[in-house]
């Protein structure tokens, strides 16, 4: 199944900034609803988001059950050398999901 | 998560346009879903498809049709990040469907352990233009069928697979990859005679007023369209984008969840998913927004 | 005042709750057991403030460099794109360190909170997040050299017109 989208631009310039995205399908259960019988339907989110480039952590986030279902989120960074550009997304009951694009920089 | 008391701070800060039904209560009044838990009132009509079969040939002339040059998507109504959300597939989560859809095609499938691909080959090449002419006519049913069923048919049929459950994220993740494969692509206009009644009695369904209310759907969507109604504007109506990801729902979801949503909001017992009125109403919908740029997975509020 | 069917489903805040929970608590008081302060699951402006003052320490916030970009008016309180930017010109001696949200009327203060750096080379985060009601969000940046600086955005949240029955 697929559980997630993201957008790396392919190639980029040393030194430019490039904008990444990031969609991860994932209910994002907020822990506040009940269900038709009255009982609390227990949260369900995913907590934290990280970006690593070649092995360094660029960006992190933290997610709370504000942030709405199949989660998106978009940051930037600069293009620094070619390489690897990993994600990571951890959240409640065990979820762990990891995706990752290659760059090509010149 | 809801905004249920804002609501009475939206309503007092706009003077949104009330939509001109005859009748007492207000379009979609939030009272009303007392009266909706307390056991559903019985619907102004039956609606068993042969009913609205013969209302159809007695149906007086239609209210007022959108004219083929004003017609226009819900896209046109939503807000400038509904758009983007559209436009972008890599920010689509209607796509995260598309995606799964795509696996499921290559997928082996039933005893048969045949997957889409193996008949069908590259979904590219053979869906294209499917759903832009979808309902359409089955003949060993002698009726229309929507692309949903269409795929159980075949999944019965052919992979001899059990039939996928409406709005199980397979069935939407299929429809969603075939609806792609149309996507930029004119609905296409019913050639089938055969359909003819069919279309005729989704017409009916569409100006007849019904629910506790009194409303039809023309009322809103042919004569309404365009104005504000709380915080969306009214929309023609019009099934381009389908499966759509829904605002509302976070999640995507097919036309038939939609009509079940807007009849239940219009204090109408909707029908149970696969009924035979529903493919007659999508029928008679894709035929008015025939011509019209099918933009699968559309995003909508 | 009644509340209808979906929002009691949707939040879990009303004052029944809220005195079965003082009934609890003072319960326990007279046991002389150590009492567990249990907070109502609703954001005010107050545990907002709280909120950020767990982010901020002592220090002042200032309001200015942050830009909130949110519709006015929802059409969707389930979904609605927040963008976050923050005027630095993101340099090794010069940036964001973290964009935090917060929210006044939500269950809970907390939005997102991100970590950036030098190496993100534009102080902007952008993500889609749920209204519960009417309310103000609040945008804090934290800079390399310790300052903070925020903003705030008023949004109107209204319901979606024709609703579907949950069942």
């Amino acid at each position: 199944m697929t559980r997630a989208l993201i957008n790396v631009p392919p190639k980029a310039k040393r030194g430019q900034t490039i904008e990444i995205k990031t969609l991860i399908s994932h209910i994002m259960e907020t822990g506040y609803r009940h269900d038709n019988m009255g009982k609390p339907i227990p949260r369900d989110i995913i907590t934290q988001l990280t970006c690593s480039y070649n092995g360094e952590e660029i960006f992190r986030a933290d997610l709370y059950p504000a942030i709405a279902a199949n989660p998106f989120v978009t940051f930037y960074t600069v293009a620094t050398e070619s390489g690897t550009i990993a994600f990571e997304w951890t959240g409640d009951n065990g979820f762990h999901e990891t995706a990752s694009a290659k760059i090509t920089v010149e | 998560m809801t905004a249920h008391s804002a609501r009475r701070v939206g309503k007092a800060k706009r003077a949104h346009h009330r939509v001109g039904t005859a009748h007492r209560s207000r379009a979609c009044p939030r009272s009303a879903s007392k009266y909706a838990q307390v056991g559903q009132a019985r619907p102004a009509c039956a609606f068993a498809l042969p009913t609205v079969l013969l209302l159809a040939f007695f149906a007086s002339a239609a209210a007022a049709e959108i004219p083929l040059d004003q017609r226009r998507s819900g896209y046109a109504d939503v807000g400038r990040d509904t758009k983007a959300m559209q436009d972008d597939d890599t920010a689509n989560p209607g796509m995260l469907w598309v995606l799964d859809g795509e696996a499921q095609w290559n997928a082996k499938a039933g005893t048969t352990n045949r997957s889409c691909a193996d008949c069908h080959g590259d979904a590219a090449k053979s869906m294209k233009g499917v759903a832009a002419r979808y309902p359409a006519y089955d003949s060993v049913r002698a009726r229309p069928v929507d692309l949903e069923e269409r795929i159980n048919i075949c999944r019965g049929a052919r992979q001899n697979a059990t039939p996928l459950r409406f709005e199980s994220r397979e069935l939407l993740g299929l429809t969603a990859y075939i609806g792609r494969q149309s996507r930029g692509m004119p609905i296409a206009a019913a050639s089938d005679p055969r359909l003819t009644p069919f279309i005729a009695a989704g017409r009916a369904l569409f100006e007849g007023r019904q629910g506790q209310i009194n409303m039809s759907c023309a009322q809103c969507h042919d004569d309404n369209w365009g104005k504000q109604l709380a915080g969306n504007i009214v929309p023609q109506g019009q099934p381009t984008g389908y499966p759509i990801y829904r605002l509302e729902w976070q999640s995507l979801g097919s036309l038939q969840r939609r009509l079940r949503n807007c009849i239940s909001g219009m204090r109408a017992e909707p029908y149970d998913f696969g009924a035979p009125e529903y493919v007659a109403l999508e029928l008679f919908l894709m035929q008015r927004a025939r011509g019209m740029a099918i933009e699968t997975p559309g995003v909508r509020p | 005042m009644r509340k209808n069917k979906k929002v009691e489903i949707m939040m879990d805040h009303d004052s029944r709750e809220a005195t079965r929970r003082d009934m609890l608590l003072a319960g326990l008081a007279g046991l002389g057991a150590a009492l567990i302060k249990v907070e109502p699951a609703a954001a005010t402006p107050e545990s907002m403030r709280r909120a950020i003052r767990q982010v901020v320490g002592e220090a002042s916030v200032r309001k200015g460099k942050v830009t909130i970009d949110v519709p006015p008016l929802v059409e969707n309180g389930n979904t609605v794109a927040l963008a976050i930017e923050v005027e630095s010109p993101m340099t090794p001696q010069d940036h964001v360190k973290a964009i935090h949200v917060f929210n006044e009327k939500n269950p809970q203060p907390n939005i997102i909170s991100a970590r950036l750096g030098p190496r993100a080379g534009r102080g902007r985060i952008t993500t889609r997040f749920r209204l519960a009601d009417t309310q103000t969000i609040v945008a804090i940046a934290e800079l390399s050299d310790g300052s903070f600086w925020s903003a705030s955005a008023d949004v109107i949240v209204t319901l979606a017109a024709c609703l579907e029955d949950l069942s």
